[in-house]
């Protein structure tokens, strides 16, 4: 298997398609409900949570701003992450002692308002996932964020201001070695009306720039 | 799915994970963030450089889509937006299919990768409320469509020519024409929002969002060719269109990315 594998990998790479902006128009594509289109049955959209999912609820929030400070509104945004036992919905979660949640698929998208520039996304609080070698990793969000002027989608992670300590250990916010930076990736908790609500603004460029990765 | 040769949480050091963690990204296949030519990109471009990781579970997973999630016509832009009462018809412009392959890096097919297509309509105006341009609405085209790609990595859809336009960076910079793609593969690294031009068309050398690509190949990969293979007859032209997705590499004697401590 082994030889196999190897002559694989001594074929040329094929070179990954190249990626190209969104555009003004991608809610047309990604989310017509936004701009009044009822096309599909099903849409895919910004509340991750049914009746029966497990965890804690909670409500991600923010703007989009670019570098001197504009609210950008038309912005599309998507989210990944693990279920309130830190299992990903995917085959390749093999993490011992923990369970897919039916209810739960960990996965949204989310479109910043036309009006004020605000996007919302319904989830849960995800558990603890481990991380590459089992270093530590503190409960996050995986971020996607494209729209018109970005040429390729920009990678970001959301961690959460009730887990100091665990964002303390967390093996990738140690990484960014400018540790004021590490804050742009925290979203602060409030509780509005008993509800939990973690606000996180992303800024594309200029001061508070958020940190984007190549992942 | 792609585990079926995932090992089990126990899988010594030894152990060869195929499927398990993907290729770095060659940022030299695409454009940078920003580019002097594409106004938009100036001010939405961060200056600072990205942090690079190797993957983590967040990185190798996404999120599993299922044939029951899409309805019968999502894939049928001619189809799936028709006007009701006396508007009711068929779409204006020249009817074609688009169609094609997604691999990875490695030549694997990536299966049930999720397909999402929006476009103008034949006209090159938007169903959007932010589209001002003069080219006239069909009542019967709205312009998106979704598809999964099946075992060889296949996908195929229906729809109507687009038609080029003009935009707001130089009064006389105009969009070829062009559909836009949105790839959901097997793992969240492979995202990739795309755009797909014609074979042809004059308007792809002088626009200012497909140079900033800054590869004569990479742009030629995103010009479908005519496909007289997979004409309709007496209906259709046909369009392929192949996309290439991060390849996933053999991790040899490095198999932590499940979370095994080792």
């Amino acid at each position: 298997m082994t030889h196999a594998m190897n002559q694989q990998q001594l074929q040329p790479l094929m070179r990954e398609t190249a990626s190209q902006t969104a555009g003004p128009y991608v809610h047309i594509g990604l989310a017509p409900l936004q701009t009044g289109l009822n096309v599909f049955a099903n849409n895919f959209g910004n509340v991750l949570t049914k009746a029966q999912t497990q965890g804690q609820r909670i409500r991600i929030e923010g703007r989009v701003f670019d570098g001197i400070g504009t609210v950008l509104k038309d912005v599309l945004i998507e989210s990944w992450q693990a279920n309130a036992q830190g299992k990903y919905a995917h085959p390749a979660d093999q993490q011992p002692g923990k369970t897919v949640d039916a209810n739960f698929r960990g996965w949204g998208r989310s479109c910043t308002d036309f009006d004020t520039g605000v996007y919302t996304i319904d989830t849960i609080k995800p558990g603890l996932v481990a991380g590459r070698h089992g270093r530590f990793m503190a409960p996050h969000i995986s971020l996607w964020i494209v729209a018109r002027g970005i040429n390729m989608g920009l990678n970001t992670r959301l961690y959460f201001s009730d887990e100091a300590e665990a964002n303390g250990k967390d093996a990738v916010l140690n990484l960014i070695e400018w540790e004021a930076r590490r804050q742009t990736l925290v979203a602060q908790r409030h509780d509005v009306d008993g509800a939990v609500v973690y606000r996180f603004d992303i800024r594309l460029q200029g001061e508070g720039e958020t940190v984007f990765f190549d992942i | 799915m792609a585990n079926q040769n995932a090992p089990s949480a126990t899988a010594t050091a030894t152990a060869v994970q195929a499927d398990a963690e993907y290729l770095m990204r060659d940022t030299t296949s695409h454009a940078p963030a920003s580019c002097t030519a594409y106004k938009t990109s100036i001010l939405r471009s961060p200056r600072l450089a990205p942090i690079s990781l190797q993957n983590s579970l967040s990185e190798v997973t996404a999120p599993v889509f299922r044939a029951d999630e899409l309805g019968p016509l999502d894939h049928d832009l001619i189809l799936n937006a028709r006007a009701e009462g006396a508007l009711a018809g068929l779409p204006v412009g020249e009817r074609i299919v688009v169609h094609g392959y997604v691999h990875d890096q490695l030549g694997r097919p990536v299966k049930n990768a999720l397909v999402e297509v929006w476009q103008a309509n034949a006209s090159g105006r938007y169903r959007h409320k932010k589209d001002q341009y003069i080219g006239a609405l069909d009542p019967n085209f709205v312009g998106c469509g979704r598809m999964l790609t099946d075992d060889n990595g296949y996908y195929f859809f229906r729809t109507i020519r687009p038609g080029p336009y003009p935009w707001r960076n130089r009064v006389n910079d105009w969009r070829p024409a062009h559909i836009h793609f949105a790839l959901s593969g097997s793992g969240w690294v492979q995202r990739l929002i795309t755009q797909m031009y014609f074979e042809g068309d004059p308007l792809i050398a002088t626009c200012p969002i497909v140079q900033t690509i800054p590869s004569e190949d990479q742009i030629r990969g995103l010009i479908a060719l005519q496909d007289r293979s997979a004409f309709v007859q007496l209906d259709s032209r046909a369009y392929r269109f192949d996309i290439v997705l991060r390849g996933q590499r053999a991790t040899l004697f490095e198999n932590a990315v499940n979370g095994a401590l080792l």
